[in-house]
């Protein structure tokens, strides 16, 4: 380990540094917003193929996004129907709306949305039922048009477009039932794909990570990771709220100079697996360092989203930690400021004066 | 120790802060003697630059006398006297390796903030706020430097504080204004802004070739330094329409390059003004970029508009009809200050220069407020003023 970190500290360039833009950065994988997804990733030249077979790329997006889309509408319209319900029965042609009927498909609307978004990134159950939302609908809609006195074009405007909603729900969860996860998605399962250049060669930073007792030193939520037998360690690290969190884990992949895969063992306070792969980057201009992590947040969606507000969005751990990762290969440390004592998050940041 | 703290828009306050200590195993503790406030440090106080925090310590132009280093500082001792580079730079990254100090990958502990305003970020930077980095500046009787190995220069025997202080910022920063517009013997030059930078962009213009350098400005004590101290040519644009007065001197063709040393808190006369304050209090631009405009609309055909006033938003109304249609180059950065001290220190030793021209007073460190208040209003013929803890 000694030897490892010696090298890394002594300056120097790794590959050639002249000139022209680097690799694009792990920011354009992102597909626009919200989490960040593994990007569609078709064949690219020399591109590493992963052998889960996965849907071509575009329209796996707008599964997902047209998902996002129906969860954001099922919430607004839901409100609306719980908040306006006198004025919803009115715009479906019912003259005397039952505002207690209406309040409750409000409610259940909310629920459609609610199940879109904890479902994680696939949530086909949710729009699924949906659709069974949508035939509930237009089960109220056709006693609207039994009714007497209601106003029928307004109605038929209002079937109509239940319809078509029905129409894109079907399509949608159609599509996110297909092509699912190799080893499906439980609910809330946070993964992250993060992909950072760093000016040394692929070999040292394998050396370099290879060595799990020195992720800490860049991984600002690892408290310590005990190397504990053959392929085998044992890690401690703080989740949000200062809990704390232990695993064991098995390195379950090691090309050499290349690949270094890991995930936790039975029995661990949050499952997780992980991997960095270790790729020439374009015109021999250092490494690229790919990194992808997946866990599922102790307290599952809700968690992850209280986490988020305190700060720690998983993607941005992931980017600050690979950033830390990249000074210390290229500097032989964690560079720091006097804002940044503390951490390098929003909430962290202390005045920038000298500490105490 | 005291230190110049940053509160709030036009509120700046000498404080007792803790001591800095080593950090990084390659940084260097100085104690300050002399220490200048930037134009820069004027977007801080009335508050165009996000992401300030109370209690922020302010200043990135700074030298004195080394007295404790890291473990991994290897060309420098406890006594020696340096100047600070206001870029942090590590030395070892993709961007420093060439060169471009200001854009080192590794020394701003906030890149993601600054990413996400900028797209990627430069690097960090003494005392300019928690996007660049969160770094306590040199307005203080003692500064920690990171990478000090990379960021400082030895000031030789006999030289005074006044002569090298510069080196830090504003004397590089136009020296690369003016060696951005790729200056050929003969050229015409023409600079927006005769602050420091201003007057050190047209002084470098002559050194690098220029025949002809003209300064723009309104405060008359400006326009006097411009022509007795840097010698160039001057135009009040109060007084006279800039473009009017450039194609005269230029038989309609206008200058080879132009220098905006002006940057977010450009001021014109008339409505353009008005319209650019609007939007920036309707939050539709954050920057009012009226020398920009103007310098591109002079510049000649195939000319070069170099920008080294600082901006850091967003700007309206951006003339690129008139950039793209004729060939103009735009050339633009924060200063890449290691690589030009060295040169330019040598520089002032042949005699060429003397950077303190530009010094109109000297206070201690104490009385920056009210130093503050005088440069950003233009008083008392305020053009530089210099502190001495």
């Amino acid at each position: 380990m000694a030897t490892t970190r010696r090298k890394l500290e002594t300056g120097g360039g790794g590959g050639g540094q002249r000139g022209q833009a680097e690799q694009p950065s792990s920011q354009e994988r992102r597909a626009g917003g919200g989490q960040t997804r593994r990007a569609a990733r078709g064949a690219r030249p020399g591109e590493r193929q992963d052998g889960d077979g996965r849907q071509s790329g575009l329209a796996k997006v707008n599964g997902e996004q047209l998902a996002r889309g129906l969860g954001w509408f099922s919430i607004g319209l839901g409100l609306a129907e719980v908040l306006a319900p006198r004025g919803i029965a009115r715009i479906a042609g019912a003259r005397r709306g039952n505002t207690a009927l209406v309040r409750l498909l409000g409610l259940r609307e909310i629920a459609h949305g609610i199940a879109i978004f904890s479902q994680g990134r696939r949530p086909a159950a949710a729009v699924w039922s949906r659709v069974v939302g949508d035939a509930i609908d237009l089960a109220c809609l056709a006693a609207v048009f039994a009714s007497p006195d209601a106003h029928k074009g307004r109605a038929a405007f209002a079937t109509a477009n239940v319809l078509g909603v029905a129409a894109l729900d079907v399509l949608c969860a159609q599509q996110l039932s297909r092509g699912s996860d190799a080893d499906g998605e439980s609910g809330g399962a946070v993964n992250v794909n993060e992909t950072l250049v760093v000016n040394r060669p692929p070999e040292e930073l394998y050396q370099f990570w290879h060595d799990f007792e020195n992720l800490p030193r860049f991984m600002n939520h690892l408290e310590s990771v005990r190397v504990t037998g053959e392929g085998r360690s044992h890690w401690v690290a703080t989740g949000p709220a200062g809990t704390r969190v232990e695993w064991d884990a098995e390195v379950t992949d090691d090309r050499p100079n290349e690949l270094i895969a890991w995930r936790s063992l039975e029995g661990a306070d949050v499952e997780n697996r992980g991997s960095v792969r270790f790729e020439r980057a374009t015109g021999g201009r250092g490494t690229l360092v790919r990194v992808e992590i997946e866990y599922s947040p102790p307290g599952g969606v809700v968690g992850a989203a209280v986490a988020k507000l305190f700060g720690e969005e998983p993607t941005q751990q992931v980017r600050d930690d690979l950033r830390r990762f990249k000074q210390v290969a290229e500097t032989g440390e964690v560079v720091l400021s006097d804002a940044t004592l503390a951490g390098t998050g929003w909430m962290e940041q202390r005045p920038a004066h000298p500490p105490e | 120790m005291k230190a110049t703290c940053w509160y709030g828009k036009k509120d700046v306050r000498v404080e007792t802060v803790p001591d800095p200590k080593i950090l990084n195993r390659r940084d260097a503790i100085i104690k300050i003697t002399s220490t200048a406030i930037c134009g820069s440090d004027l977007h801080l106080y009335n508050h165009f630059i996000p992401t300030m925090e109370k209690g922020d310590v302010l200043g990135h132009e700074f030298m004195g006398e080394v007295v404790e280093t890291g473990p991994d500082v290897k060309n420098l001792k406890v006594g020696d006297r340096v100047v600070t580079a206001f870029p942090i730079s590590c030395g070892n990254c993709f961007f420093c390796q060439q060169q471009l100090f200001s854009l080192c990958e590794n020394s701003n502990p906030n890149a993601w903030l600054a990413q996400k305003m900028m797209g990627h970020s430069p690097c960090g930077i003494f005392g300019y706020s928690h996007m660049m980095g969160g770094f306590a500046g040199g307005q203080a009787e003692y500064a920690r430097v990171p990478f000090a190995d990379v960021g400082t220069l030895k000031v030789p025997e006999g030289m005074a504080d006044e002569q090298v202080l510069f080196l830090s910022d504003i004397f590089p920063t136009g020296y690369m204004g003016a060696e951005m517009c790729d200056i050929k013997e003969g050229d015409t030059v023409a600079v927006w802004g005769c602050g420091p930078v201003g007057l050190f962009a047209m002084a470098s213009a002559y050194l690098l070739g220029a025949e002809r350098v003209i300064g723009i400005d309104r405060f008359p004590e400006r326009l006097r330094l411009a022509r007795e101290g840097a010698k160039a040519e001057t135009i009040n644009y109060q007084e006279e329409s800039v473009y009017d007065q450039l194609m005269e001197m230029t038989g309609g063709r206008g200058p080879d390059a132009c220098i905006d040393a002006v940057g977010l808190e450009g001021h014109a006369p008339g409505l353009v003004y008005a319209y650019d304050r609007a939007k920036q209090a309707m939050m539709q631009q954050t920057d009012r970029p009226y020398a920009l405009r103007e310098a591109i609309m002079c510049c000649r055909n195939g000319g070069t508009v170099s920008v080294v006033g600082v901006y850091s938003g967003l700007i309206d109304k951006f003339p690129m009809g008139s950039v793209m249609n004729r060939s103009l180059t735009i050339r633009t950065g924060q200063c890449h200050v290691q690589r030009y001290m060295r040169p330019l220190l040598e520089r002032i030793q042949n005699g060429e220069i003397d950077p303190s021209f530009v010094i109109s007073h000297q206070m201690r460190l104490d009385d920056a407020p009210h130093g503050y208040d005088i440069f950003n209003n233009k008083e008392d013929n305020c053009i530089k003023i210099v502190l001495k803890p």
